[in-house]
């Protein structure tokens, strides 16, 4: 044991004589004395330095304080380059960040000029146990099988090894309740349905506001080429229920987009738009970011996530990139008051594809 | 305490004090022997050894200020109306996530630093994390008996990913939400169970309620806790195997040259964390990062264009980008390759492949050996090679992540960048093999030569019979060292396929494929000139002295130097058209 911690340390000098070119990686490496180490004037003036920067540190931290308490922390300045900054974040950052800095820099150029700078050389040691210890090792393990008798007791053994087995099942099974599933309810169902059914009014998105102010959204308020950005009009019932509004704002989100009849050249169901008012889902069939990039000129509505692009004017098909099912198209009339609205929900599941989805 | 006495009692009485303390801990842990076997303990000196400390470093920075940001964040998804400080969101309906982090960036003094901080210690922990692996596969630090390390070096670049994913997450803005969106889909699309996990991971249909506290939980205990467990065992393998080092002269494969942990690497790696940790807060008060209030509160149905993840995400959101949009359904059920394949598939298999690598470059040169001495990565050209074709396959799919702002910056089509990355990911891999392999073996030929001749110093003479030769210098000590420290890697040799008698050679197959792995792996290599070559070069090179030598005296007698150590004139030199003329005038 003794032998192998014995870190004996030694000036690096070749161990195996002159170095013969092309076969010693061992040769003695000329030293050169540093200015600190030959004149004294220099080394002195390193210690200033060194000393200098701790000082400054210690100033900084004082003037971190100062700055801490007497600049507000809403104040912008203009500094050149860095713009419109806060007052105080720049001056706590370069006064904590110049105080740390210095700590390093000293440490450093103390190591650097003042301590020694000749390499010194340690032994390796093989990792490999000596022969000895495994030896020992691996009777004393023999030794302890044997005392316990765990080879002897085979229905210790295979009792002891099935508890162990099974103790981490509760563990597991206690992370069912991470979704408090209600009564019947299963992924695969509410995935396939949004809050749109027939007669649902459609509003525009105003954020947390929508549907409480604005009845809804008549045909002729949208322009040809125009995009409208809505939801189904019971959004403003779950107002105070987060979960749920963040639900529909997820899956029930719509884009109206108005174009030419004529230039519709097919649409996923027969008469699904009104007077060339198309609704498709504004959730991306990819993996789900919301989409708003519209080109009206070509109907092509574009993924700001991943590219996506789909053809508004041909059945939302893809024309590009990795989303592999077209956008949902929301089958849209008129209600009795002029407003626009659903004709039924979506009939295939909007957002991103998944395993059940078929 | 009278069974030690210190042996300084002459010291000053801070030292004094700390022997005291010394007594009183070893007296019950038996510091001393310890203390006594590692504060001489040597480290080698490179200047790469530092990005492992830099990722230590910034993962301190990291646990400090996030203890910090933990004092004034609340990880709740309940709806609050902001009335803060930043007046552009006054009276919006928000989480109390994203309130409480705007609270932190405008209304607690030193917040935004801390923030900031947190955030840019974060970016720079990654990123060093991965230069810091670069470094060791390219030098082969990971070989025997360091593959543990390796592997938990591999592991914790993964927990690196997802301690960053989720807390990007956390501030709950716009931005990260959409990531979360993503995270989501990807969910979604594991075959058999993806759907029901989906719902587990976010307590119900997208996005719940649930899922801020959720990834805080895993933010600021789950994943930092692995990390610090996992780096504690990396650095306490480090300390026992001691760390590799660069050849050089005196370096072998049995000792370590360096400098002692007391003083000098104490002072160095202690000075070095203060720089790096300046730094930060340097890079924190100066350089804005993250700046959430732009991107306003997280609502499912929002989006803003040219959104980005932070850069270690960037390669799997290309990855994404770029796969062509397949989609198979098999029997009523659907698999969604389109998102599969980047999202998990390549992953997997880029870091499965990084975990194994050691054990299968072992198992394809049979190299059992230990491995002390660092690599030259043009001495191992395939391994180099693979480790530049994993780069450039990242560098790729990273780029494809920031393919719009690519197409923004320099007014290209979006669709044409998509396409040329989609095809330069197939062919610009082994292409950059290929490359990188060659320019190996013709570093490895040129240092043949200087092992040979030693290096051209570019000084043509002209010998006094006529003759033109350029001189070729001796290498230094150092240089001759780090060039012959190249091993030998012999390749396996190939099987019979039956011993003399004719009994079949039953492992014949297996080891037929091993010799042709070994075969590429360094079957290429430039062997190192024998001892009779160099022999013959040596005896050359004191030829051509002997030749130089009367030269050089003569040389040396008229040369005149200029400032910048060049050669003004010297006799061998054609006159200049001024000198000619001066002279012509001198004799007229």
């Amino acid at each position: 044991m003794s032998k192998r911690d014995d870190a004996s340390i030694l000036p690096a000098n070749p161990p195996h004589g002159e170095p013969k070119l092309g076969y010693l990686p061992v040769a003695d490496i000329p030293h050169k004395p540093r200015v600190t180490d030959t004149d004294p004037k220099a080394a002195r003036r390193a210690e200033r330095q060194v000393a200098g920067m701790f000082i400054l540190s210690m100033l900084l931290v004082v003037l971190f304080v100062v700055a801490f308490v007497t600049i507000d922390v809403t104040t912008v300045i203009y500094v050149p380059v860095l713009g419109e900054v806060g007052a105080s974040n720049l001056a706590l950052g370069l006064t904590f960040g110049g105080a740390v800095f210095l700590i390093g820099a000293g440490a450093i150029q103390w190591a650097k000029k003042l301590m020694p700078d000749v390499e010194v050389v340690q032994e390796r040691h093989n990792m490999t146990s000596p022969k000895d210890d495994t030896e020992e090792a691996a009777a004393t393990y023999e030794r302890g099988k044997e005392e316990s008798g765990f080879a002897r007791y085979p229905i210790i053994r295979r009792t002891l090894i099935g508890a162990l087995a099974l103790f981490p099942i509760p563990l597991i099974v206690m992370l069912r309740d991470l979704w408090q599933t209600p009564a019947g309810a299963n992924p695969v169902e509410i995935l396939s349905s949004t809050s749109w059914r027939d007669g649902e009014r459609i509003v525009p998105d105003i954020g947390h506001n929508t549907g409480e102010n604005v009845p809804g959204i008549r045909p002729e308020e949208i322009p040809v080429g125009g995009l409208v950005s809505a939801l189904p009009m019971s959004i403003k019932d779950l107002k105070d229920d987060v979960v749920a509004n963040m639900r529909d704002r997820g899956k029930s989100a719509i884009i109206l987009v108005r174009m030419d009849p004529e230039e519709i050249r097919s649409q996923q169901g027969e008469g699904w738009d009104y007077q060339g008012i198309l609704a498709y889902s504004k959730i991306c069939t990819h993996v789900g970011c919301p989409i708003a990039l519209y080109e009206h000129r070509t109907h092509h509505l574009l993924c700001p996530c991943h590219q996506s692009t789909f053809d508004l004017a041909d059945s939302g098909d893809v024309i590009f990139g990795p989303a592999a099912r077209r956008m949902p198209q929301l089958p849209i009339r008129v209600d009795g008051e002029g407003y626009l609205v659903a004709a039924s929900d979506f009939e295939e599941p909007v957002g991103p594809s998944f395993w059940e989805r078929g | 305490m009278s069974t030690t006495t210190p042996a300084n009692t002459g010291a000053h009485p801070v030292e004094q004090v700390g022997g005291q303390a010394a007594t009183f801990v070893d007296q019950r842990l038996g510091s001393n022997r310890f203390l006594k076997r590692n504060l001489s303990k040597v480290f080698p000196e490179h200047w790469s050894f530092m990005l492992g400390e830099i990722a230590l470093y910034s993962f301190i920075v990291v646990l400090l200020t996030g203890t910090y940001l933990t004092l004034f964040y609340k990880p709740s998804m309940a709806e609050v109306i902001y009335n803060g400080s930043y007046v552009p969101l006054q009276g919006i309906y928000m989480s109390e996530a994203y309130a409480s982090t705007l609270n932190i960036s405008f209304d607690i003094r030193g917040g935004l630093l801390i923030r900031q901080m947190h955030h840019w210690s974060a970016l720079i922990f990654v990123a060093a994390v991965a230069v810091h692996m670069f470094r060791v596969f390219f030098t082969g630090a990971f070989r025997k008996p360091r593959e543990f390390n390796w592997i938990v070096g591999v592991a914790l670049t993964t927990l690196a990913l997802a301690a960053g994913f989720t807390g990007y997450s956390l501030p709950d803005d716009l931005l990260s939400g959409t990531g979360l969106q993503i995270i989501r889909g990807i969910l979604q699309a594991i075959p058999l169970i993806g759907t029901w996990l989906a719902f587990f991971v976010f307590g119900g249909e997208y996005p719940g309620g649930d899922i801020i506290s959720r990834l805080y939980s895993a933010h600021i205990l789950l994943v930092p806790g692995l990390i610090l467990a996992l780096v504690t065992v990396h650095l306490i393998m480090v300390w026992t195997q001691k760390h590799t080092q660069f050849p050089g002269p005196g370096r072998t494969n049995n000792n370590v040259v360096g400098y002692s942990l007391l003083p000098i690497y104490m002072a160095k790696a202690g000075g070095f964390f203060f720089i790096v940790f300046g730094i930060i807060a340097l890079l924190s008060g100066l350089v804005n990062i993250n700046p959430v209030w732009i991107f306003g509160p997280y609502t499912p149905d929002q989006v803003t264009a040219g959104t980005q993840p932070d850069w270690y995400i960037g390669w799997l959101d290309g990855a994404l980008r770029l796969m062509p949009n397949l989609e198979t359904v098999l029997l009523g059920y659907t698999i969604s390759w389109n998102i599969l394949i980047p999202g998990v598939i390549i992953p997997g298999i880029l870091f499965t492949g990084l975990a194994l690598y050691p054990f299968l470059e072992a198992w394809a040169t049979g190299d059992k050996r230990e491995h002390h001495l660092l690599d030259r990565p043009r001495n191992a050209p395939v391994r180099t090679g693979i480790g530049v074709m994993a780069i450039v396959f990242y560098g790729i799919l990273w780029m494809a992540g920031g393919n719009d702002l690519v197409a923004t910056a320099f007014d290209l089509s979006i669709n044409a960048i998509s396409r040329t990355l989609q095809v330069l990911l197939i062919v610009a891999p082994p292409l950059a093999f290929i490359i990188t392999k060659r320019t190996c073996l013709s570093l490895q030929r040129r240092d043949r030569d200087k092992l040979l001749h030693g290096y051209e110093s570019g000084r043509v003479l002209r010998l006094p019979h006529g003759e033109f030769i350029e001189v070729h210098q001796a290498l230094n000590e150092k240089e001759l060292a780090v060039i012959s420290s190249k091993p030998d890697h012999p390749v396996l040799p190939a099987p019979q396929k039956a011993d003399i008698d004719g009994v079949r050679n039953p492992n014949y197959r297996k080891d037929m494929l091993r010799h042709k792995v070994s075969a590429f792996f360094y079957g290429d290599n430039i062997p190192k000139p024998s001892a009779a070559e160099i022999e013959a070069g040596q005896h050359h090179a004191e030829e051509q002295a002997a030749i130089e030598a009367p030269l050089h005296e003569y040389e040396e007698r008229d040369v005149i130097y200029n400032a910048h150590g060049g050669v003004l004139h010297h006799p061998g030199m054609p006159k200049t058209n001024a000198e000619q003329a001066a002279e012509q005038e001198s004799r007229t």
